[in-house]
């Protein structure tokens, strides 16, 4: 029996550690590019005026790149390990988000509330 | 006293499991590697955070469009994306069993982590050169440990490849040695994708701020 189990082992780390196709690592590549490139070239050239938009689109690239490479580089998906990589990933990105977004919420008020002189553009002033 | 307790006739109670049922060797650890990437996350995700809240305190000193200089920046975003795909090509040799094609392309692998580390420690000395070092503003300060860090995960990055491809060549494909060639490929992927964070969020909305 051990000696079976220890046959199909490395069929099983296989099926646990997905690993992806020279395809897979092509696309991600190719994508990985494009992701890239797009928005250093739209932030070096400065070509939409309004820089607002322009983060924005920097923005989403990036979180489109990021899923690329967990797909095609990290081979996420929602079986390998019995769902638990999936489970430690999803509950990861809560904590990182309620970290990020409540530290930049809590600290920008505190900017905001600072009083009257001690904020930098008046200590410039002074 | 413990005999005291025990009827007699009765058999002593098992707290535990006596025969364990058998586990691959490192049958766990992909799973326990990829929790300690997710711990990873955590520390840059606070690196993140705190840049995210100083990133607009100069005191004074130089801002972000007049010290980065985005050419760099995407030729090293090109050397650390690179390192990426050769090292997804020593996987396949791995799953392929091609011995010296593995060690060929974590060999390539360890040369583009480290000119993406030469780049870096290049951009460093010239900033720090022009005055805008760590201790110039909490900019600078968040800047410096959050860039800094990514950094020391690639250097160490490194110095795992380089003891892996000693072991590979000393051992061979093993099971052991495919296993930790794994773990390095979650590890230099998940630190190209902390990157894509740092080039977009730092680098570029840094400039156009």
């Amino acid at each position: 029996m051990s000696a079976d189990t220890h046959g199909h082992g490395h069929d099983d780390h296989a099926s646990g550690a997905p690993h992806g196709t020279r395809k897979d690592y092509i696309i991600g590549f190719v994508l990985s590019v494009i992701l890239t490139a797009i928005p250093f070239g739209l932030v070096m050239s400065g070509i939409i005026a309004d820089t607002r938009i322009t983060a924005g689109i920097v923005m989403v690239f990036a979180l489109v790149q990021i899923v690329v490479h967990m797909v095609y580089f990290l081979h996420m998906n929602s079986k390998s390990e019995n769902g638990w990589t999936l489970m430690a990933l999803i509950f990861t990105i809560i904590v990182v988000t309620i970290c990020l977004a409540g530290s930049l919420w809590v600290m920008f008020h505190m900017n905001a509330n600072m009083m009257p002189g001690m904020t930098s553009g008046d200590m410039a002033g002074m | 006293m413990s005999e005291a307790t025990i009827p007699p006739g009765a058999e002593a109670p098992i707290f535990y499991e006596t025969d364990e049922h058998h586990h691959d060797a490192g049958g766990s650890t992909m799973l326990g590697f990829w929790l300690y990437l997710m711990s990873d996350c955590l520390i840059f995700a606070m690196l993140f955070a705190s840049y995210g809240v100083f990133g607009g305190s100069y005191a004074g000193g130089p801002q972000p469009h007049e010290i980065f200089k985005l050419p760099l920046v995407a030729l090293n975003t090109s050397m650390l994306l690179l390192s990426s795909i050769t090292y997804g090509f020593a996987m396949l040799s791995m799953n392929d069993g091609k011995l010296r094609s593995v060690q060929g392309w974590l060999a390539i692998t360890g040369l583009f982590g480290l000119a993406f580390l030469g780049i870096e420690l290049y951009e460093f000395s010239e900033l720090i050169h022009e005055g805008a070092g760590p201790q110039r503003s909490a900019f600078l300060s968040a800047f410096f440990t959050l860039v800094g860090t990514h950094g020391l995960h690639v250097t160490f990055g490194i110095i795992w490849l380089v003891t892996l491809m000693v072991q590979v060549g000393r051992k061979g494909l093993i099971d052991a040695n495919q296993r930790r060639l794994q773990c390095l490929s979650l590890f230099w992927h998940f630190l190209d994708v902390i990157w894509i964070g740092v080039f977009t969020f730092v680098y570029l909305l840094g400039v156009l701020r």
